[in-house]
């Protein structure tokens, strides 16, 4: 690699053109150079104003190399087929009560417990792959073996993607800019096509339509809220993900749910909506840092949730008629 | 004792990290005292007070933060020996984004947050680029995304450092981080001779001895002018 001209390399891995915009440096010019002589013939000035290392620089793009090669390698290969969590204690020293929670891909869990009993623990447990290293002495398995490192230290290999209630937007460009933006970060061959992907998901979500023109920070609550899930289903490196509460006004949160266990991914969700958490299969609940039990749902809970779809499926009636500017009639919202 | 040099951008999260990794040591018996460096003023050290750790704040005042963080460091470790800490962390606002307080053979890291922007990688210096450990905070208020191409652009900068997502007000990451930060084999003495990982700014100017005056006569030292070209556009 250090023999290679800077021209050679970016044929070979055309990723490291992003290394040389990120760390300031103008290599245009310079192809025909190696990256070590392009760096001694920076001047003295130069490399003190752009605060430039050139002792570590050739080091740096050979682990960037390494790391990115991995990363694209991997990707094909980095399915979960398999998560288990296995019992540790809560907060008193007490023995969580499960012998071992296993989930597959495609499967919905749902969490439920008063907030500050420990959810946020369980899922700093999946995060980090917990050995029995944790306080509550969870350990997880991948694949039904333990787990590779790289789920802790690699950057971009993180085990869970979060979606939470409090999450914005914070940058100021278009919706389509943005997914684009994401999906070149993940480096997908077809940022394009991926994106278009993405908006449309994101629009059969969302209650009221929006278009990639759309700056994100002017995106009602229930839009992006599906651009997120949308997003994260379609382009997120996790396999595993994380719901904090969907909030039910402009989105269609069982399409969301579908969408995301469509992609292959894991779902946890937390949530106290009858709705949602009976979609779940299975239901964890916390209480006093500990997993105090895994329940299944019965088969009258999932009865009762085809009434309790009813009554919802009145509520998204009237809103949807008031959005329209029509007066509410009995006969017409109950129909 | 242990070492570790904390730095990053005002407002980062800084404390609240520490303060949440420290609560991790503490439940396993450990002694951590922290150092504050700051410019003007803080408050920070309050917090720490509040929260039973042994804590010192200086205050660079005209000094460049950085450069006085350099001049007191020796000190700092001393106290930290005489408190008998297992670790000691000294904490240090990086003010223009151009030095770093890092030195060779001490754990560095850097704390950011995804609020600052995704150019804010491309932008912070050996600060960024020369930690071992980079923390991204306020994570729960940003998209997935944003999350994820802000972490991207931050291992591209320091492609060698550790990324963790830690979340200063649930705690959420703290206990991960507070795995990476001490050692139990490792035992400093002293940090007299050691070197910074990177030279901070050759800047020695007439302003910086405290000229006020604009105008050509009165520049001397190292200065440097912009480049006014008739075709740049």
């Amino acid at each position: 690699m250090k023999q290679q001209t800077i021209g050679a390399l970016i044929n070979e891995y055309p990723f490291i053109i992003d290394f040389f915009q990120q760390n300031r440096l103008d290599v245009s010019g310079h192809e025909n150079t190696t990256f070590a002589a392009f760096l001694a013939k920076l001047g003295e000035e130069e490399l003190e104003d752009k605060a430039i290392d050139i002792q570590n620089l050739p080091g740096e793009l050979e682990s960037y190399i390494t790391q990115m090669s991995d990363f694209l390698g991997i990707e094909k290969t980095n399915v979960v087929q398999s998560l288990i969590i296995l019992p540790g204690q809560d907060k008193n020293g007490q023995a969580e009560d499960f012998e071992q929670l296993e989930i597959f891909p495609s499967q919905i869990v749902s969490i439920v417990g008063p907030t500050g009993s420990g959810k946020s623990r369980l899922l700093a447990d999946i995060e980090w792959a917990a050995q029995g290293d944790t306080p509550t002495g969870r350990s997880i398995r991948i694949n039904r073996s333990v787990p590779d490192s790289k789920w802790r230290y690699s950057p971009n290999n993180k085990l869970v993607a979060q979606l939470s209630q409090n999450m914005n937007f914070v940058m100021d460009i278009s919706a389509g800019e943005f997914v684009k933006l994401h999906a070149e970060s993940r480096m997908v061959q077809n940022p394009d096509e991926i994106a278009k992907e993405i908006l449309e998901s994101a629009n059969r979500l969302a209650g009221e339509p929006f278009s990639s023109d759309t700056a994100v920070t002017n995106l009602s609550g229930g839009q992006s809220r599906a651009l997120m899930i949308a997003d994260t289903a379609i382009l997120s490196s996790s396999p595993i993900v994380l719901i904090d509460e969907i909030e039910n006004a402009g989105i269609d949160r069982r399409k969301a749910l579908e969408l995301l266990v469509s992609q292959d991914k894991i779902v946890l969700m937390a949530t106290h909506d009858p709705l949602l958490a009976l979609m779940a299969d299975r239901r964890i609940v916390i209480r006093n840092g500990g997993i105090h039990a895994v329940l299944q749902t019965t088969p009258e809970e999932k009865d009762l949730l085809t009434d309790l779809d009813k009554i919802d499926a009145v509520m998204q009636n009237a809103r949807q008629m008031l959005r329209m500017g029509d007066t509410l009639r009995r006969e017409e919202i109950f129909a | 004792m242990n070492l570790t040099i904390v730095s990053g951008p005002p407002s980062s999260g800084k404390t609240s990290i520490i303060l949440k990794t420290i609560d991790a040591f503490q439940r396993r018996g450990l002694s951590v005292g922290v150092v504050k460096f700051d410019c003007l003023h803080t408050d920070d050290d309050l917090r720490y007070k509040k929260a039973g750790i042994p804590v010192k704040k200086g205050l660079s005042g005209a000094l460049c933060p950085d450069h006085f963080f350099a001049s007191n460091i020796e000190d700092v470790v001393e106290w930290g020996k005489r408190e008998g800490l297992n670790l000691l962390i000294t904490e240090s606002a990086g003010l223009c984004n151009r030095c770093s307080p890092y030195l060779m053979g001490i754990k560095g890291i850097c704390v950011i947050d995804n609020l600052s922007g995704i150019n804010t990688p491309k932008k912070i210096g050996p600060m960024l680029k020369s930690a071992d450990i980079v923390v991204i905070t306020k994570g729960d208020i940003v998209s997935q995304a944003e999350r994820e191409v802000f972490a991207s652009r931050v291992s591209t900068v320091n492609p060698r450092a550790m990324v963790l997502h830690v979340n200063g007000l649930s705690g959420q990451g703290a206990y991960e981080l507070s795995t990476l930060l001490y050692d139990e084999t490792q035992n400093l003495e002293s940090v007299q001779g050691m070197k910074l990982r990177f030279p901070m700014p050759s800047a020695m100017c007439s302003y910086c001895l405290g000229e006020t005056r604009i105008g050509e006569s009165f520049q001397l030292g190292n200065t440097k002018k912009m480049v006014w070209e008739e075709d740049e556009t």
